[in-house]
């Protein structure tokens, strides 16, 4: 595959004795929207980390767009095109919405995201620029999260658990604005608890499980107990003890 | 004898082939030598000459101030620069009740209790604060108190005021009361600081500097826990201050409520050692190693220490004896439970 | 009368202290450090004056561009070196035992090298100069450009925070450094540059004080705590915040001289005291204290 746009190859990763991610491998293709599913510490945020370099990996390669970024360090990879919205979103508190927004572009790539087409994806936000991203709601602080990261323009926008805690209305709106992130030709690599959800909105999905690589493939030729299988580490039948 | 490592039994992880246990058999040895230690050091004054006995009187005061900010900062996460506050006004306990006719000596633990229960408001009020406020607020207490002091005239105001009632010791006698008081509040506050690790509280502390909101939704009672430890911290200091007043006959606002106390004990202890029983004991050693060997070298002499601690904090942040025990996983005072695990190879509990 | 110009006297000490202070609410707010040299460093630029201006014969207001851009410098190299391999380390107190270490090398090399004699900068008759609207009031003409160089200076850098991209880069790291390396920025860098700053005015401040009165190697540290006052009253991440506790607490103590000349320093502690009795957080916090 190497017309890949981001390939991961056998990436190990450690939490000091632990070993969160077990190489792990897979590549992107230009355009396409590649969901990581998993249980809870599975590993899915230690690896998106570890691909935008705050969290280095023990042992394989990140490779964009035929470029070896493994050991660039995490603000030269943003300047490359690849921008991570964090768990817990992270935006900056004290910071105006309209500042956090700023923040975003100081690294960025020319193309077509700017402070305006931020605001018109999300038409309340230009009322409340003004405004301190501590005194935003959960949902309001996802879209400022991910306005921050589309400013930068990466070639591959890093999704971390776009929905946690957040209302399931909540969610449909945020998820509502993939298929214009797509439209510009902006590669995505969501992680994502709930599985329909990965399933509704990815080309292919990938699932994790201690760290270790148990399914990849296209949501329409996936069986529901594959899945299942590969999620919980169990399938009815000859089962496989699960160690927590 | 083993009577350390049976407080608590080891206790088995079930299947795993883990066990928990706290003390290491060697160390109830090693508590064994300490007692000894103890017994030898009492019989110094008929080893050594009065002028080594007052040196030590000087190390056992540090030791005392030290172990209690320790407590303090290394297990309670109170990083306070305003312990001379309690020696200060330890020291002035002492002075008042001697001007009021009693016995010098016998008053040092009266002046403690004072110092802890003068500890109660000044809780209330530093620990609406945190983190770096916590320190600016107990030093400006500490410098109020001085102020305070010093504006009371029938105490000697700003110039200080002799301790009375003391003439009547011979120099020999005096020497030697001085060096086993000294010695006296210094194992008894190791000894309670080892006691108190060990105990409940020492366990919710630990839980706590693990993860605070995790033993507050636990139901731990974190402020109380951090209370108990700076009333305690606060008695130990003005034990060490009411041994000043006695052993040096004279008391100053300037000398007894100086931030360089604040200083010495930071530098005794993370050089030391923090969070460790032993790193204070190891950093006054190292203090006072310095200060007899350089300390005719002026100011030198402090460039020295300045150094010494600047590179122990980037080099040794464990400070000298956590690494010490690091690479030897070793505990003199073992208050800390360990899994000790089926295979030669494990690496103990994360941190 | 007399206590209108208490009030006054404590508006020019006042700006004194928030000059002083402002590098130290920098330091304290953008990277946790509670930096224990901070009134040292202040003696070591009267030091550079008082060696540089007569022997080389520069006007005093040259005397300053050279010893503050050189303290700028020395801040982001300190930060750069010292300073990070500290923060590094991820335990608040190896930063606090680096900048104890530091004052003490400061203080006694000072020792070492000019004696504990007290030292001023020589401004001429600036130093007797006063306005004297009527015989109670006195204001003396180098307390009134201190207090307006103080104005100036946090006025300027309350700006640069809020309006500029370096000062919301600044911002960005003191509320998120890994949040902040997503985005691109150097979390390393902006810590440089907000210690060039925060030095830049130690440098302005040890002047100041070097005008205003004399310093000796120990003068330092009994700024400090003034300075430290000064920061929590005001509450962190609020430069004008800064200036106001600076105004506060001056004017405390001119007060508490006023009733009584022992009372100053204890009636400035009292109002800190009860600052964080009932404001724990200072009066104008932006950020919870680090």
């Amino acid at each position: 595959m190497t017309d890949a746009l981001l390939e991961v190859a056998e990436l190990t990763v450690h939490h000091g004795q632990l070993c969160a991610v077990d190489r792990v491998s897979f590549a992107l293709e230009p355009g396409e929207t590649y969901a990581i599913i998993g249980a809870n510490g599975a590993g899915k945020s230690t690896l998106m980390r570890s691909i935008v370099g705050i969290h280095p990996p023990t042992s394989g390669r990140i490779v964009l767009a035929g470029e070896d970024v493994t050991a660039v360090p995490t603000v030269e990879r943003l300047a490359r095109g690849l921008a991570l919205v964090p768990e817990g979103r992270r935006l900056f508190p004290s910071l105006s919405v309209e500042e956090n927004l700023k923040v975003g572009t100081l690294r960025a790539r020319p193309g077509p995201f700017d402070l305006q087409r931020v605001y018109e994806l999300f038409p309340w936000m230009p009322e409340r620029r003004k405004q301190r991203a501590a005194r935003l709601s959960g949902g309001e602080q996802q879209a400022v999260a991910i306005g921050r990261a589309l400013v930068a323009n990466p070639r591959v926008l890093l999704l971390d658990e776009l929905s946690l805690g957040l209302a399931p209305v909540v969610v449909q709106r945020i998820y509502g604005i993939l298929p214009e992130l797509l439209a510009n030709s902006v590669t995505i690599l969501l992680v994502e608890q709930d599985v329909s959800q990965a399933m509704r909105v990815a080309g292919r999905v990938h699932c994790l499980l201690e760290g270790k690589t148990t399914l990849e493939g296209r949501p329409a030729e996936l069986e529901r107990a594959d899945i299942e299988a590969a999620y919980f580490g169990v399938r009815p039948g000859p089962a496989e003890p699960v160690s927590q | 004898m083993s009577a350390a490592g049976e407080l608590l039994a080891p206790s088995a992880i079930d299947g795993t082939g883990f066990t928990v246990r706290r003390a290491a058999r060697s160390s109830g040895w090693l508590l064994g030598f300490a007692a000894a230690l103890v017994v030898l050091l009492a019989f110094m004054p008929a080893l050594v000459s009065h002028g080594d006995t007052s040196l030590l009187v000087n190390v056992f005061v540090l030791l005392t101030i030290s172990t209690m900010w320790n407590l303090l900062a290394g297990y309670a996460g109170l990083v306070s620069i305003g312990q001379q506050a309690f020696i200060g006004l330890g020291a002035y306990s002492v002075v008042v009740a001697a001007i009021n006719g009693m016995e010098p000596f016998t008053v040092i633990p009266v002046a403690a209790v004072v110092c802890g229960v003068i500890s109660i408001p000044v809780a209330a009020l530093v620990f609406r604060t945190r983190g770096g406020y916590f320190a600016i607020a107990t030093w400006v207490v500490a410098s109020a108190a001085q102020l305070v002091i010093s504006s009371i005239t029938s105490i000697g105001g700003g110039t200080g005021h002799p301790v009375p009632g003391l003439s009547s010791l011979a120099p020999g006698e005096f020497a030697n009361i001085s060096y086993w008081s000294a010695l006296a509040v210094v194992v008894v506050a190791l000894a309670a600081t080892y006691l108190l690790l060990r105990s409940r509280l020492g366990l919710v502390l630990a839980a706590v500097r693990d993860n605070e909101d995790a033993a507050r939704a636990a139901g731990t009672r974190v402020t109380l826990a951090r209370g108990v430890v700076f009333v305690l911290a606060a008695i130990g200091c003005g034990a060490a201050g009411a041994l000043l007043a006695v052993t040096q006959l004279q008391v100053e606002p300037v000398a007894a409520f100086s931030v360089q106390w604040s200083a010495e004990i930071i530098f005794v202890t993370l050089i030391g050692g923090m969070g460790t029983i032993e790193g204070p004991i190891l950093g006054t050693v190292i203090y006072f190693v310095l200060q007899q060997n350089l300390a005719q070298h002026g100011a030198w002499y402090l460039i020295i220490v300045g150094t010494v601690a600047v590179a122990v904090a980037i080099w040794f942040p464990r400070g000298l004896w956590g690494t010490v025990t690091r690479r030897l996983r070793f505990e003199f005072f073992p208050v800390r439970y360990q899994v000790v695990g089926p295979r030669p190879q494990d690496s103990g509990s994360p941190t | 009368m007399t206590w209108f110009n208490a009030i006054l006297q404590g508006i020019l000490l006042g700006g004194f202290y928030a000059l002083f202070a402002c590098g130290l609410s920098l330091l304290f707010g953008v990277m946790g450090i509670i930096n224990l040299a901070h009134g040292d460093f202040a003696v070591i630029a009267g030091y550079v004056a008082v060696v540089l201006v007569p022997s080389t014969h520069l006007p005093m207001v040259l005397g300053f561009l050279v010893v503050v851009p050189i303290f700028a410098l020395g801040g982001y190299i300190l930060q750069r070196t010292l300073f990070q391999s500290a923060l590094n380390r991820g335990d608040p107190l190896t930063i606090l035992l680096v900048t104890f270490g530091l004052s003490i090398i400061t203080e006694n090399s000072l020792l070492q090298a000019f004696s504990a004699n007290g030292q001023s900068i020589n401004i001429g008759s600036l130093i007797a100069d006063s306005i004297n609207p009527n015989n109670v009031i006195s204001i003396s003409d180098i307390s009134l450009v201190v207090l307006i160089v103080a104005v100036v200076v946090l006025g300027t850098l309350q700006l640069v925070l809020s309006r500029t991209s370096i000062g919301r880069m600044i911002r960005a790291v003191a509320d998120d450094r890994e949040a902040a390396e997503l985005v691109g920025i150097n979390h390393r860098h902006v810590f440089g540059i907000a210690a060039a700053i925060a030095l830049a005015t130690v440098a302005l401040a040890g002047l100041a004080s070097g005008m205003i009165t004399e310093f000796a190697p120990s003068t330092g540290t009994s700024n400090l705590l003034f300075a430290f006052e000064a920061v929590v009253i005001g509450g962190i991440g609020s430069l004008w915040g800064t200036l106001v506790g600076g105004i506060v607490l001056g004017v405390a103590q001119q007060i508490g001289a006023q009733i009584n000349p022992a009372y100053q320093i204890l009636a400035g502690h009292v109002v800190f005291l009860a600052v964080l009795a009932v404001r724990s957080r200072g009066l104008f916090a932006v950020r919870e204290a680090a």
